[in-house]
C-alpha cells in the first residue's frame, strides 16, 4: 500500500538525512510555508532544543516564532491551545513525554475536548512534538514511552515515525491540519539516518501504515526504533525466514487494512513498541486484528515490549528491559 | 456584538439592560432546573452581573474572553443570543454547541467567546494563548480571563500570568472575587488579604475594585485595556462581589446564611446602578419597568423556543470530534449499534 503524496511536479529529489535533520527541514519547510505557524517550548530557541532538533531555526525566523517559554509546561500548552483557537497554528516541543503529566489538564480536558465541546465550532490545529524511549541511562523520569496514553484519548491524532521519511512526511501533516497531532519521537532515533524527499509538499497521510519490506512468513508490525532494527533483523534471517515488516506510524488513527492485508499474506503477527505491555497500544493492534483476520491467523500473536516497570538507571537493568531486534527474534522463533 | 460606550447615556442604558437581563435569564435558568427541565447542572451568576458587563462595556468586538463554570453571564455581557444560549441548556440542535456543551461550555468564538469552562483555573491559559494570537498576528485586540477566586489556587493560572507578563502579552486577568470557591470561603483558601497583591509577584499592575459598580469595573477594564494595546503587558484586577445563589443549583449552602446574603443584597449592583441613572435623570421610572418586562419577554420567549426546539439527532454524537474524517469512529458506531450473534 503506497500512501505519500509525491506530486507530479516538483522536485523529487531525496537526500540522506538524520531523523534530527528531517523534523528540522519539515519545521523549517512550514515556518516558510505558512506565517501562522510558531514553534514553542523550553529552550527550543538559542539553545536549540536540548536534542538539538530546532538548533538554527531562531537565527532564521526570529524569537517571534520560535519561541523560549519558562519551565511551565501547563502555561504554554494552554498558551498554545488558546492560540489555536483563535488562528495560529503552534507546534509545541515537550522536551520528555514523561512531562506530559504536568500539562495534562490543558491537553485532556482543553485541546481535546474543545472542537466537541462547542458543536465543531472551533479548530485546534496544535502540533505537539514529544521524545520518548530509554537507552540513554536518563532513568525512568527521562525515559518513558507514553504515547498509549495519548492514542486512546479521543480528540488527538497521535503518530510515532519510524524512518527519517516518515519523520519529515508525518510531521508536516500534523502541522497541517486542523486537529490536535502529537508527534511521539524516539530519542534512541535521531542519529537514525535514511533517504528524505526534499520536496516541500512532500507529506505522509496520519492515519497510514508503511509496508517498509515485503515478507511471506510472518508480519511484524513495528513502531519507532523497532522499524529499523526489525528491518535489520529481516535482512539477517532473509534466505531462512521471510519477514514482512511495517512502520505502523499512525497509533490513531490505525491504519487496520494494512495490517490485516499483511497477516491476511502472512497468517503470523509479532506486535513490536516501546511501551508497557498491559492495556495497550499492543493490545489494540492485536484486536483489531483480531476481529478483522481472525481466520487468517496461523498462530498466536506475540507482542515485544516494556514489561510493566519504569526504565531503570544502571545499564544492566535498562538493557534487560527495553526490546529489541532479539526480542523481535525470539517472537518470532515462537510462532514461525 | 455592539460594545458599549458606558460612557454615554446610551451605553449606560445598555449596560443597564445587560445587567438585567442576566439576571432574569439565570433567575429562568434557575426555575428552570429546579422544575427538572434542564439536564447536567447550572451555576448561576446572580449578584455578579456588574463584573460580566462592566468588564465587557470595555473590551472591543473582536477581543476575546475566556469564562468559568458561570458562564451565562460573560456571554450575555458579550452580546450572545438568549434563544442559543437556552436552547444549549436544553441540550438541543440549535444550542450554540448543537446540545454537546450545556450550561458549562457554552462558547461563540465567532463573538469572542471561548467557553465557558468546567474547570477550575483552565481559562487563563486560553486567554493567555489568544493575546499570544494577538501579539503574532500585530492584531489590535485583547485577551481577558474571568475567573475566580477558586482558581487563584490553582497552579496553571500562575504559569499563565508569569508568561503573559514576561511576554508582554495583551492580557487581562479579572478574578471575579465572589467570596466563595464552591462551598469554601475565600478566607480559608488564601492567605492574601486582597487577591490582586498576587500581581507584585510578577511584576504588573494589581488593583481590587468595587466588583458591585459596573462603573468601577469598566474604568479598572479600560485602563488595562489601553496598557494591553501599549504593549506594556497584562494586568490583574481583582473584583469584589457576592454569589447571590449556591455553588451549583440544589447546593444546601452550609457555609453561609441568609443574613450574610443580605448584606451584599443592601449594595445589590443592578439596584445601586438603576438609581444612579435614575438621578441623573438617564433614565425614568417607567422606562426602567419597560426595558424589565421587555427583557422578561425576551427571556420567557427564549426559554420557550428552547423546549420546543429539536434534540439532536442520535447519530450526531460521533460527529465535531475532528476536522479531519476518522474512520474509526463511524466503524466504532456502527459495531457498538450492530446486533450480537450475528457470524462475521
Amino acid at each position: 500500500m503506497s500512501t505519500e503524496s509525491m506530486p507530479s511536479s516538483g522536485p523529487s529529489d531525496t537526500e540522506e538525512m538524520t531523523v534530527r535533520e528531517a523534523i528540522r527541514l519539515a519545521m523549517q519547510e512550514e515556518l516558510n510555508l505558512d506565517e501562522d505557524v510558531f514553534i514553542v517550548g523550553e529552550d527550543v530557541g538559542e539553545f536549540g532544543g536540548v536534542f538539538e532538533v530546532t538548533s538554527g531555526l531562531v537565527d532564521e525566523f526570529g524569537e517571534d516564532r520560535v519561541r523560549d517559554t519558562p519551565i511551565s509546561e501547563a502555561g504554554f500548552m494552554g498558551a498554545a491551545v488558546g492560540a489555536a483557537a483563535t488562528g495560529t497554528r503552534p507546534v509545541v516541543e515537550i522536551m520528555f513525554a514523561d512531562f506530559l503529566g504536568v500539562c495534562s489538564e490543558q491537553i485532556i480536558n482543553q485541546m481535546a475536548k474543545n472542537r466537541y465541546m462547542f458543536g465543531g465550532k472551533t479548530e485546534m490545529p496544535v502540533t505537539v512534538r514529544t521524545t520518548e524511549g530509554g537507552g540513554m541511562g536518563a532513568a525512568s523520569q527521562h525515559s518513558g514511552t507514553l504515547h498509549t496514553w495519548f492514542a486512546h484519548f479521543p480528540g488527538i491524532i497521535a503518530v510515532a515515525p519510524g524512518t527519517p521519511r516518515a519523520a519529515k512526511g508525518l510531521l508536516k501533516s500534523a502541522i497541517r491540519s486542523d486537529d490536535p497531532v502529537f508527534v511521539f519521537e524516539n530519542k534512541a532515533m535521531y542519529e537514525q539516518t535514511g533517504d528524505v524527499p526534499l520536496d516541500e509538499d512532500f507529506t505522509i497521510p496520519l492515519g497510514t501504515a508503511n509496508v517498509e519490506r515485503e515478507g511471506d512468513d510472518v508480519t511484524v508490525v513495528a513502531t519507532q526504533r523497532l522499524v529499523g532494527e526489525s528491518l535489520e533483523l529481516a535482512d539477517k534471517l532473509a534466505g531462512e525466514t521471510s519477514v514482512e515488516v511495517i512502520d505502523l506510524r499512525s497509533l490513531y488513527p490505525l491504519d487496520t487494512d494494512t495490517l490485516v492485508e499483511s497477516v491476511d499474506k502472512t497468517g503470523r503477527l509479532i506486535i513490536a513498541d516501546e511501551s508497557p505491555l498491559s492495556y495497550g497500544t499492543h493490545a489494540e493492534i492485536a484486536t483489531r486484528v483480531m476481529e478483522n483476520a481472525f481466520f487468517s491467523l496461523d498462530a498466536p500473536i506475540q507482542r515485544v515490549g516494556v514489561a510493566d516497570v519504569h526504565i531503570p538507571f544502571s545499564p544492566t537493568l535498562e538493557e534487560e528491559v527495553l526490546p529489541d531486534a532479539d526480542d523481535v527474534k525470539a517472537a518470532i522463533d515462537r510462532v514461525v | 456584538m455592539v460594545s458599549i460606550d458606558i460612557e454615554t447615556e446610551s451605553g449606560q442604558k445598555e449596560a443597564l439592560r445587560r445587567m438585567l437581563t442576566i439576571r432574569a435569564f439565570d433567575t429562568k435558568a434557575g426555575e428552570l432546573f429546579g422544575d427538572g427541565e434542564l439536564p447536567g447542572f447550572v451555576h448561576l451568576y446572580i449578584g455578579e452581573e456588574a463584573v460580566g458587563v462592566g468588564a465587557c462595556s470595555a473590551l472591543e468586538e473582536d477581543d476575546y474572553i475566556t469564562s468559568t463554570h458561570r458562564g451565562h453571564g460573560h456571554c450575555i455581557a458579550k452580546g450572545l443570543e438568549l434563544e442559543e444560549m437556552m436552547s444549549e441548556l436544553y441540550g438541543k440542535a440549535n444550542g450554540y454547541c448543537n446540545g454537546k456543551g450545556g450550561s458549562m461550555h457554552i462558547a461563540d468564538v465567532d463573538a469572542g467567546m471561548l467557553g465557558a469552562n468546567g474547570i477550575v483555573g483552565a481559562g487563563p491559559p486560553l486567554a493567555t494563548g489568544a493575546a499570544l494570537t494577538s501579539q503574532i498576528k500585530g492584531e489590535d485586540t485583547v485577551a481577558l480571563a474571568f475567573f475566580g477566586d477558586g482558581a487563584v489556587a490553582q497552579g496553571q493560572i500562575h504559569e499563565s500570568i508569569n508568561l503573559a507578563a514576561t511576554w508582554d502579552l495583551p492580557a487581562i486577568f479579572l478574578v471575579e472575587n465572589n467570596q466563595f470557591g464552591e462551598g469554601t470561603p475565600v478566607e480559608k483558601q488564601h492567605n492574601l488579604q486582597n487577591l490582586s497583591e498576587t500581581a507584585e509577584a510578577y511584576n504588573i499592575p494589581g488593583f481590587t475594585v468595587d466588583g458591585m459598580d459596573v462603573t468601577a469595573v469598566y474604568e479598572a477594564v479600560k485602563e488595562a485595556r489601553k496598557r494591553a494595546l501599549a504593549q506594556d503587558g497584562p494586568t490583574f484586577i481583582e473584583a469584589d462581589t457576592y454569589r447571590y445563589r449556591g455553588h451549583f443549583e440544589g447546593d444546601q449552602q452550609p457555609y453561609r446564611t441568609d443574613e450574610d446574603i443580605a448584606i451584599w443584597k443592601e449594595n445589590d449592583a443592578i439596584e445601586q446602578f438603576r438609581k444612579r441613572l435614575i438621578d441623573a435623570g438617564t433614565i425614568t421610572e417607567s422606562e426602567f419597568d419597560e426595558m424589565e418586562s421587555e427583557i422578561s419577554e425576551q427571556v420567557e420567549a427564549a426559554a420557550k423556543t428552547a423546549k420546543e426546539a429539536k434534540y439532536p439527532d442520535p447519530n450526531e454524537a460521533y460527529d465535531d470530534m475532528f476536522n479531519a474524517s476518522v474512520p474509526e469512529i463511524n466503524d466504532f458506531a456502527q459495531q457498538m449499534r450492530t446486533d450480537g450473534g450475528e457470524d462475521r
